[in-house]
Formats: C-alpha cells, sequence, structure tokens
C-alpha cells in the first residue's frame, strides 16, 4: 500500500498517465509529417514560397511535438518489463516481437531521416531532401501499424498457443498481426491522428486569419485543414461504426457499457443519450432515452437483441461509467468536426472562407478537439476492456510485476512532476510558435536555432533551395 | 536443429546495447561535459554537433529494451523490475536530455535551465546505466520465473564504481568526439580534457576488472581458468593499445584516432563482459536458454533482423556522411 493504494492501481494509473501523454504527441506528429511532406512535395511542384515557408513553419513545430513523442515512448516501452513483469513473461513472445518490428521498420527510419529532413536540405539537395521527408511519415505510419497491431491483439487475441508454463507462444503470425480487431483499429487510430492535425492546423490558420484575412499562407493552412475536416470526417464515423460493429462481435461487455446497458433487450434496446451508469446499482441513473434505436445502430434492426452488462458475472465485467462518458465525448466531438466541415464547404462555395469570423472562431475552438477525442476514444477502449490485459485470458490483475506499491507509487510521482514541467513548457513552447504570424520575408527566430540550417558545415553537395533564408 | 536461434539472438542484443553504449555514449558525454564548457556558444556548437544524429543513437536503446522482451522475454519480466529504480530514474533522466536540444532555443533568457536538464540528465542517464550494469554483474535474485530481491538490491559500493566507470568513459567519449568535430578554442579544451579522461577511464577499468573475479567464484574460474584465461591476457593488452592510440593520436593531432581508440576501449569491456556472462543472460540466475522465447519467435524476429539491421546501418551510416566534417562555429549565429 503506499497512501492507500494497491501496487496495481498504481502501475494502471502510471499506464494511462504516460501513455495519455505519450499518445498526444505521436497523434499530432503523425498527421504532421504527413503535412509537411505534402507541403514539401507542393513547394517543389509549384516552386511557390508560401509552401516553403509554411513547411519551414511547421517543421519546428513538429521537431518539438516529434522530441516529445520520442522521450515519452521510451518510457512505455520500458514500463511493460518494471510494472507489467507478469505480462511480459507471459504474452512477451506474441507481443514483443510485433513491437521489434515497429523499432526495426519504424524508429529507426524516422531516426535516421529525421536529421536529414529537419538540417540537411542544404547538405543533400531536394530531391534527397524530400525523400527524407517522406521516410519520416513513412515511419509514423508504420510505427501506428505495429502498435496498434500489438493493442489489438491484446484485446482480440488470435493465432496463438498455450505453452508449457502457461504462456503465450506464437502459432500463426499472419492471425496474430491481422487479428480481428486490427484493421478496424488501425484505420480509425490513423484518421484520427490526420484529423487531430487538421483541426490543429485548422485553428491555427484561423486564429491568424482572424487577424490578417489576407495573409496567404494563413490562408493556405486554413483551406486545407478545412479539406481535411470535410472530407475525412465523414469517413472516419463510417469507420467509427464499423469498429463499433467488430467490439460488439468480439467484445460484448465494452460495448454494453459504452450504452449504459445493464439489462439485456431482446425487443428493441433504446439508445441512451445521457445518464450516470452505477455499476453498484447496476442501474443507468438519469437515463435520456430514444426508444429502440440502440438496437437499430448495433444490429441494423429495430428489434434486434442487445445485451445488458447483467448476462455477464460482477467479476469479468468492465467498469461502465468511463466507457460510457468517453464514447459521448469522442463522438460528440466527431459530429462537431463534421459540423464545422460542413459548414467550410457552404462558407466555401459561398466564397466567405476566408473573411468569415464567426467560421474562424468556431475552427479556433476547435483546434485542440482532435486531441481531447483521441484520448476519449482510448479510454473507451481500455477502460472496456477490463479486467483483461489480453481479452478473456489474462485478467489485469495477474499481469504486475512483483514490486512494491511504493516503488510505483514514488516512480509515479516521479513522473507526473517530470511531465508536467517538461511537457507543459514544451507545449507552451507550441503554442508561442504557433502564435508566430507566417510571414514571408520575415527574419525569424527560426535561422538561429539548430533545427534549420544553421550550425553546421554547409558539406560539398550544397543544392540549397533555401538562398534568402539564411547567410546574412 | 541446425541453428541456435537463442544464441544467435544473444549476439543481436548485444550488438544493440553496445551500438547504444557508444552511440548514445558520446551524445551522453557531450551532456556530462556541459559544466566545463560555460559559454553559451560553445553549448551552441556542441548540441548542435549531435543535433542530427541523437534521436537515431537512443532507438537502439529501444532496440535493446523492445529487442529483449520479443526474444528473451524471461529475463526482461526479471531484470526490469529488479532494476526498477534506476531504470526509472533513467527514463526520467533521458527526457530531459532529449526535449533540451529543442528547448534551449525556445526558451529564450531561460534557456540556461535546460542546460543544467541537458547535464543533469545526460549525468543521471549515464549513472544510472553504469550501477544497472553493475548490478547484473553481481546477480540478481530470480525464482519462480520473477524477481525475489529487495527494491535498494542495485545499490552497492560495486555498483557505485560501475556508474562513475561508465560517466568517465561517456565522458571521453564526448570529449574525443567534440576534439574530432569542433575548432578552435572549444577543441582545445576538449583536447586537454581527453588526456585527463583517458587516464580516469583506464583506471577505472582496471580497478573494475580486478574486482569483478572476486564478486562470484564463476567469474574467478572464468577469468583465470584454462582456456580463457587466454582472453584474460589478451584483453588488457588490447586496452593497452587503444589507450596508446588514443595518446599518440592526441599527441599527433590525429583527430580521429583518439575518437575510435575511445570507442575500442568500450569494444574491448565489452567483450570482456560477455565473457563474464557467458552462458548466462543474468548472470547466475537465467541461461541464455533457459531466457529465450519459443523459436516461432525467435525465428520470426529474425527474418527481419536480417535483411533491417544492415539497412538501418547503410542509412545511419548515410546521415552520418551528410552531416561529416567540422562544425563552424560561425555559422550558428547571424
Ligand atoms: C500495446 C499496448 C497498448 C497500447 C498501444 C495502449 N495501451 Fe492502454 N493499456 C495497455 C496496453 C496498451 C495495457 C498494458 O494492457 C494496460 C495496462 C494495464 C491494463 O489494464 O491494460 C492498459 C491500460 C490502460 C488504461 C487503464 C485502464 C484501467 O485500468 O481501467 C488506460 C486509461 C489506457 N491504457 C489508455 C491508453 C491510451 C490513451 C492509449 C493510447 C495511446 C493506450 N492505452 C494504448
Ligand atoms: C504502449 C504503447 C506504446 C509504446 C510502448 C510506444 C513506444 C514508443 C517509443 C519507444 C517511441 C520512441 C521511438 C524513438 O526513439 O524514435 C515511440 C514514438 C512513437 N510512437 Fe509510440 N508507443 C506506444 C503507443 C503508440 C501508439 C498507440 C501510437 C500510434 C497509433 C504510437 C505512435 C508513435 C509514433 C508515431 C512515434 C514517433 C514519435 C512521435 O511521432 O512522436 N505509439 N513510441
Ligand atoms: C462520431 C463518430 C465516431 C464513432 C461512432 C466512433 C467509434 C469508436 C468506437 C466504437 C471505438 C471503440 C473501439 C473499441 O471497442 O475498442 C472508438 C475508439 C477510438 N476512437 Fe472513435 N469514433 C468516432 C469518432 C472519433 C473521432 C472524431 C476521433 C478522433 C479524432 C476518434 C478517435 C478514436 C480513438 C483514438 C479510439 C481508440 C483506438 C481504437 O480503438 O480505434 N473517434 N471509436
Amino acid at each position: 500500500m503506499f497512501l492507500g493504494y494497491s501496487a496495481e492501481i498504481l502501475a494502471r494509473v502510471q499506464f494511462a498517465f504516460t501513455v495519455s501523454f505519450h499518445f498526444i504527441f505521436p497523434a499530432f506528429s503523425i498527421g504532421t509529417a504527413s503535412f509537411l511532406a505534402v507541403l514539401n512535395g507542393l513547394w517543389l511542384i509549384t516552386r511557390d514560397r508560401a509552401y516553403l515557408k509554411l513547411f519551414e513553419y511547421w517543421k519546428v513545430i513538429f521537431a518539438i511535438t516529434f522530441g516529445m513523442g520520442v522521450v515519452s515512448g521510451i518510457v512505455m516501452s520500458y514500463q511493460f518489463g518494471t510494472n507489467w513483469a507478469v505480462f511480459s513473461d507471459k504474452a512477451g513472445a506474441v507481443i514483443g516481437p510485433l513491437m521489434g518490428y515497429e523499432v526495426l521498420t519504424a524508429f529507426f527510419l524516422e531516426a535516421g531521416f529525421l536529421g536529414i529532413a529537419l538540417f540537411g536540405r542544404k547538405r543533400v539537395g531536394d530531391t534527397m531532401h524530400m525523400v527524407a521527408v517522406v521516410m519520416v511519415a513513412l515511419g509514423t505510419l508504420i510505427s501506428a501499424t505495429w502498435i496498434t497491431s500489438a493493442n489489438s491483439w491484446m484485446h482480440t487475441p488470435a493465432g496463438y498457443t498455450i505453452d508449457a508454463n502457461g504462456n503465450f507462444a506464437p502459432q500463426d503470425w499472419w492471425a496474430i498481426i491481422f487479428n480481428p480487431s486490427f484493421p478496424y483499429r488501425l484505420t480509425h487510430t490513423v484518421l484520427a491522428a490526420f484529423l487531430t492535425t487538421a483541426f490543429a492546423v485548422g485553428g491555427v490558420g484561423a486564429w491568424h486569419l482572424l487577424r490578417d484575412r489576407d495573409n496567404r499562407q494563413s490562408r493556405i493552412m486554413f483551406s486545407m485543414a478545412m479539406w481535411m475536416a470535410a472530407l475525412v470526417t465523414p469517413i472516419q464515423i463510417l469507420v467509427g461504426d464499423m469498429h463499433g460493429l467488430n467490439t460488439l462481435e468480439h467484445q460484448p461487455q465494452k460495448i454494453a457499457a459504452m450504452e449504459g446497458h445493464f439489462e439485456t433487450h431482446t425487443n428493441g434496446a433504446p439508445l441512451i443519450l445521457f445518464g450516470i451508469p452505477d455499476d453498484e446499482a447496476e442501474t443507468t441513473h438519469y437515463a435520456v432515452e430514444i426508444p429502440k434505436l440502440g438496437s437499430l445502430i448495433l444490429t441494423h434492426e429495430l428489434n434486434g437483441t442487445v445485451r445488458g452488462l447483467k448476462e455477464w458475472p460482477r467479476d469479468e465485467r468492465p467498469p461502465a461509467l468511463i466507457p460510457f462518458v468517453t464514447f459521448r465525448i469522442m463522438v460528440g466531438i466527431g459530429f462537431l468536426m463534421l459540423g464545422l466541415g460542413l459548414w467550410s464547404l457552404w462558407a466555401r462555395w459561398k466564397g466567405t472562407l476566408y473573411s468569415s469570423h464567426t467560421l474562424h472562431r468556431a475552427a479556433v475552438v476547435m483546434g485542440g478537439s482532435g486531441f481531447v477525442a483521441v484520448l476519449a476514444g482510448w479510454y473507451t477502449t481500455e477502460v472496456g476492456r477490463q479486467p483483461y490485459t489480453v481479452y478473456g485470458l489474462l485478467r489485469t490483475a495477474d499481469s504486475l510485476s512483483p514490486i512494491s506499491a511504493a516503488s510505483v507509487g514514488a516512480s509515479l510521482i516521479g513522473f507526473i512532476i517530470v511531465y508536467f514541467i517538461v511537457f507543459g513548457m514544451g507545449v507552451y513552447y507550441l503554442f508561442r510558435l504557433m502564435r508566430r504570424t507566417p510571414e514571408l520575408d520575415e527574419d525569424h527566430e527560426l535561422d538561429r536555432a539548430p533545427t534549420r540550417t544553421a550550425g553546421i558545415n554547409p558539406g560539398p553537395a550544397q543544392g540549397d533551395a533555401l538562398g534568402a533564408h539564411h547567410g546574412h | 536443429m541446425a541453428i541456435d536461434l537463442p544464441i544467435i539472438w544473444a549476439g543481436i542484443i548485444a550488438f544493440a546495447v553496445l551500438a547504444y553504449v557508444v552511440l548514445d555514449g558520446f551524445d551522453l558525454g557531450i551532456g556530462i561535459l556541459f559544466p566545463l564548457f560555460p559559454h553559451r556558444h560553445d553549448r551552441d556548437v556542441m548540441t548542435n554537433s549531435i543535433a542530427p544524429v541523437w534521436d537515431g543513437n537512443e532507438t537502439w536503446l529501444v532496440l535493446g529494451g523492445g529487442g529483449l522482451m520479443a526474444v528473451f522475454p524471461l529475463a526482461y519480466a526479471t531484470v526490469l523490475p529488479a532494476l526498477y529504480i534506476p531504470i526509472i530514474l533513467m527514463l526520467l533522466g533521458l527526457i530531459f536530455r532529449g526535449v533540451a536540444f529543442e528547448f534551449r532555443w525556445r526558451a529564450g533568457p531561460n534557456s540556461r535551465l535546460w542546460d543544467i536538464g541537458f547535464w543533469l540528465g545526460s549525468t543521471i542517464a549515464g549513472l544510472m546505466q553504469g550501477m544497472a550494469l553493475g548490478t547484473l554483474v553481481q546477480g540478481i535474485n530470480v525464482q519462480n520465473r520473477a524477481f525475489a530481491g529487495g527494491a535498494f538490491d542495485w545499490l552497492s559500493p560495486f555498483s557505485l564504481l560501475t556508474g562513475l566507470a561508465l560517466l568517465v568513459g561517456y565522458a571521453l567519449l564526448g570529449a574525443t568526439w567534440l576534439n574530432l568535430k569542433t575548432v578552435g578554442e572549444l577543441q582545445a579544451r576538449a583536447h586537454r580534457l581527453s588526456f585527463i579522461f583517458c587516464i580516469g577511464l583506464v583506471a577505472l577499468i582496471a580497478v573494475v576488472s580486478l574486482w569483478t573475479p572476486f564478486i562470484d567464484p564463476i567469474y574467478f574460474e572464468r577469468w583465470f581458468g584454462w582456456p580463457t584465461a587466454f582472453f584474460s591476457a589478451l584483453v588488457p593488452t588490447l586496452i593497452a593499445g587503444c589507450t596508446l592510440l588514443l595518446w599518440l593520436g592526441l599527441q599527433r593531432e590525429r583527430n580521429l584516432w583518439p575518437f575510435l581508440a575511445a570507442l575500442g576501449l568500450f569494444v574491448l569491456s565489452f567483450a570482456g563482459l560477455g565473457i563474464s556472462f557467458y552462458p548466462y543472460i543474468v548472470p547466475g540466475a537465467l541461461t541464455i536458454e533457459e531466457a529465450a522465447a519459443p523459436d516461432s519467435s525467435l525465428a520470426f524476429l529474425l527474418v527481419g533482423a536480417a535483411v533491417l539491421v544492415p539497412t538501418i546501418l547503410a542509412y545511419t551510416g548515410y546521415s552520418y556522411w551528410v552531416f561529416r566534417g567540422k562544425i563552424d562555429p560561425e555559422e550558428s549565429y547571424h
């Protein structure tokens, strides 16, 4: 016990805390990396300096985000061993190689080309620089693929046997990697990262448009972001629905918790819009319901059967409140995003995309919505699969390392203090960078920092496209 | 079975750890040396010299850790709880170190704070890695596939000694790297420091080597029994050779020699450890065979590693090549 908490709960809080912080950064850098590749490509094709300027502008922001993603990610990969040693021993032979491939195919790729993408344009020339930028973007996507595969396997285990020591042993790697929930989770997560970036970029663009609606760079940013919002959000909602149906098939308890159903409904389940699920009393208080709609969404029939949590013994149920609330947050944000996307289409058609203050204000407000939706989504997924780490097979309580609550508690406090200081300052710097007006000819702070071109002796292969940008 | 997968993997993991130690070693060494270079401008040049490569260097640590979980899950599941506190401190140190590259440019008047963070982060990370190593050498209490010791088992005079030795070693790598990559006053100082840390490291290697055989009879056997005693003679001889090369390189201003010789010292010390450990992966507790994952896991990942590790080495090498040569100190300010 540490301050009255068990090692298990402290380790769970520590995992949730560190992974939440970690994921905030990749959610942004996965999208930004691809955005940078597009900007650089547009610059190379059109030779329009506005794109180059935008590339330079977002590159610095990307560099900081990426750095924070890396350092918080290293914590994650060691935490399986420090806090979840039994899990690692039992599932390491299956999960480990997936994460091993992530390191070999993704992390090295990102890291190996990051230096060139950030500092190397002058040294390697445009073509090789573009290759490096694309490699970094590709790396982030490959990384997302492996880690969501590993995570999905824990939700919908497949392709394994249990060996003499009671450990999971791989039997069919294809079935392990492409486990039943993986395609849905991967698509949904990557689209989520793109949307997160789109709304952040759109928010920044809108903020600058509110100050100067003629700034061409701000216009480009805002317009690109709003295209993403209008086109990708509907796809994301569709994928989310399919993801939910997949979950209904493999983790019906989770769906019951997300929907707040304790009772099984055989002739049409209502859709509970709001309410407060109560695990003790086994009911959802103050429920505001729409009759039959729950069945319609989940079974695509008005009177389809929807199972409630009471179907399972208490010790096999997830807690209902958190998935119920976070799911509504995510879906709510999804529809708000859709709304903004449609609004921007309308404004574009009316020719007010760059002049409508209300639209810009709404986009600024929605700037951080992706981050909230992404975290809410992960909380739904992860809390909803409790009390298991490997679904139906290995309980969270049985996954813990033989460590004292004091060790976990002390390290948790250490993480909380360090994360708030370091990442708090980092986010503050990000905001300051996003406040800079994306001017074309400004002699910016950028040129002085190492991320630019400074500091490193230009090699012989100087094919510099940036001419005017430094060397004064 | 024709190929012994666990042994191959032990080799690959050892390679990843060694690659990490020497590559991130000079990054961390630069951080450790920070207080000895008080001028802001020197520090800019120092961090710029590693900014394009540090992330790649650190990735070997992720491969070492993640790879261990994949191929030796039992070792991962016993060593990490045993080293709980040093690992957490190392991770926290690496956070400060990693963000400092960008943050010190963003903080305006507060950039000194991130310089302190860079120094402290690097120093704590290096110290903890060295202490973790010392703890492993001393042995870990494993029962029933789980760590069975106490939270502070890792804290001992021997582990403090190995922690100090690694710090000094990293400082030497950092100093010889700066000697190679910089010019002027900065280089002159790095040059002087290289001598000092060289003496320090060789002395500490000697103390650790003389102490190790007395920790566990197995090590004694290894080093003074036949035929391994052959290596006991060979390794010190090669270490002496590297030291000489380092020294001569410094005196004759052949700036690549000292850096390579410092790498050589690390490789040799690492080989010495390998001799002590084999066939154990957790000395005295788990052998390589015992800790290994099923062959299906080892084979699956080996296919990828066989193709990808050489590819990684190739593009990492390319990236070092792109950023080769001396850093121009004037270019970092306009
Ligand atoms: C590869 C595996 C993996 C991945 C990618 C994630 N998780 Fe997870 N998560 C786990 C593997 C895991 C776990 C090891 O299985 C945990 C630890 C304890 C547990 O119950 O499951 C867990 C628990 C866990 C909990 C605590 C649930 C509870 O105890 O009630 C939360 C809130 C999250 N995670 C949140 C996240 C978020 C926000 C993620 C987004 C990046 C995420 N997880 C990705
Ligand atoms: C428990 C789960 C996770 C672990 C153990 C983990 C581990 C790591 C590690 C070690 C790094 C640093 C790599 C380096 O040195 O370059 C990293 C970075 C990264 N991770 Fe994670 N990760 C987890 C979850 C996720 C998820 C769910 C995603 C995306 C869907 C993700 C995407 C990324 C990306 C794109 C990076 C590159 C750095 C960045 O963009 O910020 N990670 N992760
Ligand atoms: C509005 C329509 C949406 C629906 C119907 C929906 C549906 C779902 C469902 C059912 C899950 C849980 C999957 C599981 O059972 O494990 C989920 C998870 C998640 N959602 Fe959504 N979602 C929507 C919108 C969004 C938006 C807009 C974002 C972010 C921008 C987002 C990000 C996520 C993330 C990151 C997860 C966790 C990873 C995963 O399991 O895929 N979702 N979503």
